[in-house]
């Protein structure tokens, strides 16, 4: 079926990508996506989608046509009042947003995170070692892919040992609200609502630790001439987006390589692959699945006319296994060159804390194959359904210590 | 249209049509040429795709912009004056760029 309002035939898609069977198992249903064409039309929802890595990063790149200050959720906040107060990073267009950004990416530089690795890579020593030397069956994501995060990020934040339970809970709902009044965005609101009073409260200038990352931020803020609320706002902004992140592409490269035991071989022969290997679980099992962009004006994409105020859904996942990119591409492959990929998004709105996050999972892997002699799956793992992020609720594994 | 020559750190050299609109790290990326890790793709995060600009005055270069002279602090090589982000770089002339020792 297709619809003629545009310049080409839109084909038209009856597929709920926010349903419990999709974000399941969402890739057939991306096939279908990227095979229907370059953009395609999502009737449940009237918004546009595009699943090729191709219009995926045009859409990307392209951040004056399709803008992220309208959302980066189902909704469009010209029209509709956002829940909370928007992020001055990722809802937010030029000129506003180059502003707030260089704030950020002034402190947490390459460099600044290159004199963290060794505090980093001691950590995950230490927890791999002592989980690898007790009982043989594990959880790997309660017990390594959250528990590693969730030690040393809010370590270099700054923030107090008491109530780092709520961080997760907080992400989990941000992240549930950029997709439609679903079980899993009520479900979610429910358990962040807690969560949410104590983050606030973490991200008072003047509550994290003098010498963590959040108090840089609020100094840096305050010297750009943002005020209390804003600063807070600009820490909030790591919060949301820096713990559910990484903890799912922790557990994701853990169910990886525990499925792909040649893999897991490759790696304990050369542990210099691990940033390799999760830069390729990034790639193939992208934890962060999808964002949207609002056109701001009437826009053509590959010969599809998308009209003014449209909501556009960027099926990152989808393009990062986009046969037209990628050989192969259902294929975990840790040799493979993975850079280009998606995954961290692309151009103004590229992941902040991508660079932090690529040197979470280097540490981590490396301290798995040095403490890890075995690696494999235990029972069945349990995917945990989110409308924006893909990782797990549970991942039994069995360790052999090395 | 015009070349990128990439000089490797071992001297040899390599010579790559610059298609429009395709950054010099993408041009060698999708070529193979090695030493150019471009771990971010692109987005100006990693400094891992900087190169030296050989070519001297070189016309219709983009100036370096805040970000690009922030993440060219973080390069695992040397800065030096000609230091540039090849994914940062566009050419519309024939251009010569050398690699740096490391990336990493
Ligand atoms: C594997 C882990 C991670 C993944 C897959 C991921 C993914 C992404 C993606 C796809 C975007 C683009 C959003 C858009 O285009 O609208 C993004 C933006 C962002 N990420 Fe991450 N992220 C990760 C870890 C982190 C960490 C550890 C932090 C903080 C320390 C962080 C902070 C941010 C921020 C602040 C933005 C907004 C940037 C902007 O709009 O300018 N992320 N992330
Ligand atoms: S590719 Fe990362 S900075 Fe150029």
């Amino acid at each position: 079926m297709t619809i003629q309002s545009t310049a080409q035939e839109v084909p038209v898609l009856e597929l709920d990508p926010f349903s419990d069977e999709f974000l399941n198992d969402p890739y057939e249903a991306h096939e279908q996506m990227r095979e229907a064409g370059p953009v395609f039309w999502l009737e449940r929802y009237q918004l546009y989608g595009v699943a090729r890595h191709t219009e995926v990063s045009q859409v990307l790149a392209d951040h004056e046509t399709y803008v992220s200050s309208r959302g980066v959720g189902i909704s469009d906040f010209a029209k509709e009042k956002p829940w909370r107060p928007p992020s001055l990073l990722l809802e937010a267009d030029p000129p506003h947003h180059t502003k707030a950004r260089h704030v950020v990416s002034h402190i947490m530089t390459p460099k600044v995170l290159r004199g963290l690795k060794e505090g980093f890579q001691e950590r995950a020593d230490e927890l791999v070692e002592r989980v690898a030397a007790g009982k043989g069956t594990v959880d790997g994501v309660a017990d390594l892919a959250e528990a590693y995060p969730l030690e040393v990020f809010p370590d270099f934040i700054g923030l107090p040992k008491d109530g780092r339970e709520n961080l997760l809970p907080y992400g989990t709902m941000v992240f549930n609200t950029f997709g439609p009044r679903n079980s899993h965005f009520e479900r979610a609101m429910e358990r962040g609502a807690k969560a949410q009073a104590w983050i606030m409260e973490q991200c008072q200038p003047g509550a994290p630790a003098p010498d963590g990352l959040g108090a840089k931020i609020h100094a840096a803020a305050a010297e750009a001439g943002y005020n209390e609320e804003d600063q807070a706002k600009l820490l909030r902004s790591f919060l949301s987006a820096g713990v559910d992140t990484t903890v799912h592409g922790i557990g994701n490269a853990l169910q990886c390589l525990a499925e792909n035991p040649e893999q897991f071989g490759y790696l304990r022969e050369d542990p210099s692959l691990a940033r390799a290997a999760f830069e390729e679980t990034v790639r193939y099992s992208s934890p962060v699945q999808t964002f949207f962009r609002t056109t701001n004006k009437d826009a053509e994409l590959s010969g599809i006319r998308i009209p003014e105020g449209s909501k556009v859904l960027m099926f990152l996942a989808a393009a990062n296994r986009d046969p037209r990119q990628w050989e192969n591409p259902a294929r975990f492959d840790i040799s493979r060159k993975a850079a280009g990929h998606v995954g961290f998004g692309f151009g103004v709105h590229a992941c902040l804390g991508q660079m932090l996050a690529r040197l979470e999972g280097e540490c981590f892997l490396t301290a798995l194959v040095r403490h890890v002699e075995k690696l494999e799956p235990a029972g069945e793992p349990v995917q945990q359904l989110n409308n924006t992020l893909r990782g797990l609720d549970s991942l039994p594994l069995r360790l052999t210590a090395a | 249209m015009p070349k990128i020559t990439y000089i490797l750190p071992d001297g040899l050299e390599t010579v790559l049509d610059a298609e429009p609109g395709i950054s010099v790290m993408r041009t060698a990326v999708s070529n193979g040429v090695p030493g150019i890790v471009a771990e971010c793709g692109g987005s100006a995060m990693c400094a891992t795709c900087h190169v030296y600009v050989e070519t001297e005055d070189p016309e219709g270069l983009a100036a370096v912009s805040d970000v690009e002279d922030e993440m060219l602090d973080c390069t695992a090589s040397e800065r030096c004056a000609n230091s540039r982000l090849s994914c940062q770089l566009q050419v519309s002339e024939d251009i010569t760029v050398r690699l740096p020792e490391t990336q990493l």
